[in-house]
């Protein structure tokens, strides 16, 4: 621990990146194995969905073999991981075409639509939360923290639709699909996505502002931060260095769990205002019984997923020296 | 008195209050105490006496609930209450310091301790560049060995006396005049208590401050302070100079509070502890008389009517009607030695153990950390074996591989009643179970259910007993009166329940499959005084009437001694000494033990001659080559220490010491100071002799 980057601490920290790294793999892994035997197990031979009822059975057993169905279910998922790993990622019965130009769109435009929401949201709400602790019991804390709840527990589509009419109906203020013109500039597409991004912002804004507010208040009632009154710094001084460091750990730790949230809640909010996202596409996968789209698309969400949770574990270890460097000996 | 130039600290008149339920309950009632230029003044008293209030009212830091309801508290004659914000901030930074309980807590987990240090400097007005240099000169100060790596270093990667050490150095860097201390010292180990004290006690003279200290631990005050105050229900009921009061102390409950103590080499063959019937009045429940009327056993018509001013005995204050009897206040426990408690019939072993080792980590190279080390040991049939050794000595991966909870290396063997004992709880036998019981330090994690206490006992006495209905019933009220609970007990949550009574139904539980082995770790060191010796009496009850034995583990010395008849001294895992408890407390010990005796505090020893140790103990990971002692031994005779690792001699017969030097040198050698615990010290010593 001598100096900043002794070799020993350097492992220390290398260490605990690959733990973290191997165990978003193996949950990789696991998912994608769960993903391909949902797949088998769905209803139907594909064959016999591609083909119609009335084909014969001759027919659909060809089609079978032609696409590799008949082969042994291992070497099928190796061969489907191996080609996804190549970008390859199958072909939509429904579209007839590689899944994963879709994907990738689909994917980029949902990418917007979170990062619009987060931007938004994080600040606004870990403020609101911070406030509300350093306030506590107090009028303001109550207006934040019932009515971050009262947010969270509404339905994206009931907020979604009161949102339309307010704003795009009737105030006229923004439109109300996110559908952006052709070869619109990155603000105008932005003017776009405040609409269908509102309702993420409200639902996420109860969860971070209330985490923020119990991480605060835990912090605030700490005996460091009696140790650092007592020492007599400043207020403001005991708030930044001292408290806020602490108290927010956790609530960056919701806010990357709040992806999983967000993904459901995009399908939600996708289809009202008819955005071309991984939502969207996902969603209609699933009713055209397009399985290739459908596997891909949840897989697709998966990676997104792990990677979230990977970046908050390294973010919680910058912050945290006791995750950063292990315990005592 | 206003304002007397000679006084650092005053509280004058000094009244807090709780609001707790809409009402406003006093928890300080009327308190006035000064304390001189460089004097060190201890506050004691129970737990809800009060004292953690009035310290939080020096620093102006009561909780969210908490208001001074009256009187003042002048700090070198300015009225603190009276303070603005920022000249309240002055004051805290200048004047003011606090040195807290739980070091770990009291320090940022994710800021480095030199930048926590310097940040006191800064406030001062130091540049970024002299504050490290400071920071880095006060740890050096308060004797940390390495204070470059502790600069970069975070709290939870020290050691708890190493984090005391670091908030010490924090307190005192803004060269304060007054440093309140508030139980600085609990939690950590004796040895470590005993350096922390040290520490605290150069410190003062170096820095010429005033101490107010903080504690629940009479013998750790007496060895600090010039003067104390005992608190009761937030009345100051008796102060002056330390020795006259814990040598004459002239209130009953001061009295009552220190025959409460085992110290002084008692023993449990020598009769009960005294302890203090009934509880502390309820927060703000003060009638007209004397507070402590319903629990003394001098009260009289007059103290349940007429509350006692605070006498003026010549220096020595008594807030007692009848101070001059103080001292013959009534014991509750007799005194007389028991005979019938040393049966002569030859005991049977019931618990047998050989040759056990447990490693953490164990790799085929014969690696590892060897937490419990070629451990072997009898106990017998209603006999108690004290566990003692510091944190790390491996007592509790011990204790957890004799239950079960921890699978030990191959090879070793447990024997209960005869059998042998599987080495994993799920694979022994049912009778094997409920025959071995353990009593925890915290009774909570084990309690907290939504249960009645009645259904928490119930329960265990289906389950180990496999008792039910009427004869269930039959049995729980009978375990329930050994224990003590009364029917209202029963039928509360263990939440409602003091930590005593929480206790009281652990034991009750552990109890319910008549065990053979009840393993008692730590079971009163987060009690009070005198519900610990209530505790105490209890287990001893216990044992004589079911003949149970005890694996009693503690690190207070004076309670190893009073019950048990065996002693086991661990270090590094390794048994340095095994034998009578007698023998093990009176000598030749290990000179580990001789440490670990001359670290306890007791009240009335002598500061000098004490043994010290250096450092702090070694990972088990890397045990020191040779005397797993010898890193820390004060009495290293050379390096065959240093290479060969000494076997366990018998210095008498059944006492075995680990140690190169023969046990008659050892004895020469210890001779030369008085054993600490073996002094008669104590003022109930004094009245067995007939002398006030
Ligand atoms: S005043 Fe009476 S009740 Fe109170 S301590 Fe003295 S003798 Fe006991
Ligand atoms: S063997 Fe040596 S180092 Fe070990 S306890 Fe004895 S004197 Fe000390």
């Amino acid at each position: 621990m001598r100096g900043r980057r002794t070799p020993a601490r350097v492992i220390v920290i290398s260490a605990f990146i690959l733990k973290r790294l191997a165990l978003s793999l193996v949950t990789l892994v696991l998912l994608s194995a769960i993903v391909f035997c949902v797949g088998q197990v769905l209803p139907g031979s594909v064959g016999r969905l591609l083909l119609g009822p009335f084909a014969d059975h001759e027919a659909v057993e060809a089609l079978n073999a032609s696409l590799g169905l008949d082969r042994p279910l291992l070497v099928q998922y190796a061969d489907w991981i191996w080609g996804f790993l190549r970008g390859d990622m199958g072909r939509s019965y429904m579209y007839e075409a590689p899944v994963q130009p879709f994907i990738v769109e689909a994917l980029g435009n949902s990418l917007k639509l979170a990062a619009v929401a987060f931007v938004i949201v994080v600040p606004t709400a870990i403020l609101g939360g911070v406030v509300a602790a350093l306030n506590h019991n107090k009028p303001i804390d109550r207006i934040i923290s019932i009515g971050g709840l009262t947010m969270t527990v509404l339905p994206e589509f009931v907020t979604g639709i009161i949102l339309i009419l307010v704003f795009g109906v009737w105030l006229k203020w923004l439109p109300i699909s996110a559908a952006w013109p052709d070869g619109a500039g990155g603000f105008t597409q932005i003017h776009y996505l405040i609409l269908p991004a509102m309702p993420l912002i409200l639902v996420l804004f109860g969860y971070i502002a209330r985490m923020a507010r119990s991480g605060m208040i835990e912090a605030l009632e700490s005996d460091w931060t009696r140790t650092a009154v007592l020492k007599g710094l400043r207020w403001r001084t005991v708030i930044w260095r001292h408290v806020l460091r602490n108290a927010l750990l956790p609530t960056i730790t919701v806010i990357a769990t709040q992806t999983g949230y967000l993904i459901g809640g995009l399908v939600v909010v996708e289809t009202l205002f008819r955005y071309q996202g991984i939502g969207l596409l996902v969603f209609t996968a699933a009713k055209g019984k397009d399985i290739p789209m459908l596997l891909a698309g949840i897989l697709v969400i998966g990676i997104v997923y792990t990677l979230a949770t990977l970046i908050a574990d390294l973010l919680c270890a910058v912050f945290d020296p006791r995750i950063r460097l292990g315990g005592r000996q | 008195m206003n304002g007397n130039a000679e006084n650092v600290l005053e509280l004058d008149d000094l009244s807090v209050a709780y609001r707790v339920g809409g009402t406003d309950r006093l928890v300080l009632r009327n308190v006035s105490l000064r304390i001189g230029r460089g004097e060190a003044y201890g506050l004691v008293g129970e737990s809800g006496c009060g004292k953690s209030t009035a310290a939080l009212s020096v620093v102006r830091y009561l909780p969210r609930n908490g208001s001074v309801a009256g009187g003042h508290v002048r700090l070198d004659g300015k009225d603190i209450m009276g303070l603005d914000r920022e000249e309240l901030r002055r004051v805290r930074a200048e004047d003011l310091s606090m040195v807290y309980q739980d070091p770990a807590k009291a320090l940022n987990p994710s800021i480095p301790i030199g930048r926590q240090l310097a940040e006191v400097f800064e406030i001062g007005g130091a540049s970024a560049k002299e504050a490290r240099s400071r920071a880095y000169e006060m740890l050096e100060k308060v004797q940390i060995s390495d204070p470059a790596r502790v600069m970069g270093g975070y709290p939870h990667q020290l050691s708890g006396g190493m984090q005391q050490r670091v908030g010490i150095a924090m307190a005192l860097a803004s060269d304060p005049k007054m440093l309140i201390l508030d139980e600085p010292t609990t939690g950590l180990d004796a040895t470590v208590e005993a350096e922390v004290l040290d520490l605290i006690g150069h410190l003062r003279r170096e820095f010429s401050i005033s101490i107010l200290f903080i504690s629940h631990n009479l013998a750790v005050v007496s060895r600090v302070c010039d003067r104390v105050g005992v608190l009761y229900a937030g009345m100051l009921v008796e102060e002056g100079p330390t020795d006259r009061v814990f040598r004459n102390p002239r209130h009953p409950y001061t009295v009552a509070l220190l025959r409460c103590l085992p110290g002084g080499g008692r023993r449990k063959s020598s009769g009960g502890l005294d302890t203090i019937p009934g509880f502390l009045p309820g927060l703000g429940a003060i009638g007209e008389g004397c507070a402590f009327a319903d629990r003394c056993g001098l009260a009289t018509e007059r103290c349940r009517t007429e509350r006692p001013p605070l006498h003026d005995l010549d220096g020595q204050m008594s807030r007692c009607h009848f101070h001059d009897r103080a001292q013959s206040l009534p014991h509750t426990t007799r005194h007389a030695p028991d005979e019938s408690r040393e049966p002569p019939a030859p005991r049977r072993p019931v618990l047998r153990v050989q040759g056990l080792n447990k490693t953490y980590g164990r790799d085929r190279a014969g690696g590892g950390v060897a937490a419990v080390k070629d451990l072997s040991l009898e106990l017998k049939a209603g006999q108690t074996l004290g566990l003692v050794g510091e944190s790390g000595s491996g007592k509790t991966t011990f204790a957890r591989t004799l239950l079960g909870l921890i699978e030990p290396d191959e090879g070793g063997r447990i024997e209960l009643d005869g059998k042998e004992l599987a080495e994993r709880v799920g694979d022994r036998s049912f009778e094997q179970t409920k025959s071995l019981q353990i009593i925890f330090q915290n009774p909570d994690s084990a309690l907290n259910r939504s249960h009645s206490v009645r259904g928490l006992i119930g329960r265990a006495l289906r389950q180990l007993g496999g008792l039910r209905g009427a004869a269930m019933d039959r049995r729980l009220k009978e375990l329930a009166g050994s224990v003590r609970l009364t029917d209202h007990h029963l039928s509360v949550s263990p939440r409602q329940l003091s930590g005593g009574l929480k206790q009281r139904v652990a034991i009750a539980r552990a109890f319910a499959g008549d065990p053979s082995v009840v393993v008692c770790d730590e079971p009163t060191s987060a009690l009070d005084v005198s519900v610990q010796a209530a505790i105490l009496n209890l287990l001893v009850e216990l044992q004589s009437e079911r003949d149970v034995s005890y694996i009693f583990i503690s690190h207070d010395l004076g309670v190893v001694r009073y019950l048990s008849d065996n002693v086991l001294v661990l270090y590094l895992g390794r048994v340095m000494e095994y034998g009578p408890s007698e023998e093990v407390f009176s000598g030749p010990h290990h000179p580990y033990t001789e440490a670990l005796l001359s670290a306890a505090s007791d009240i009335g020893d002598a500061e000098d001659g004490r043994i010290r140790l250096e450092g702090e103990i070694p990972s088990a990971a890397a045990p020191p080559s040779g005397c797993a002692f010898h890193t820390r031994c004060p009495r290293r005779i050379g390096s065959i220490c240093d290479e060969l690792d000494p076997p366990l001699k018998e210095a008498q017969s059944g006492h075995a010491i680990r140690c190169h030097i023969p046990a008659d040198e050892l004895a020469a050698l210890q001779v030369q100071r008085p054993s600490t615990l073996s002094r008669p010290v104590s003022a109930e010593r004094r009245d067995d002799n007939g002398r006030p």
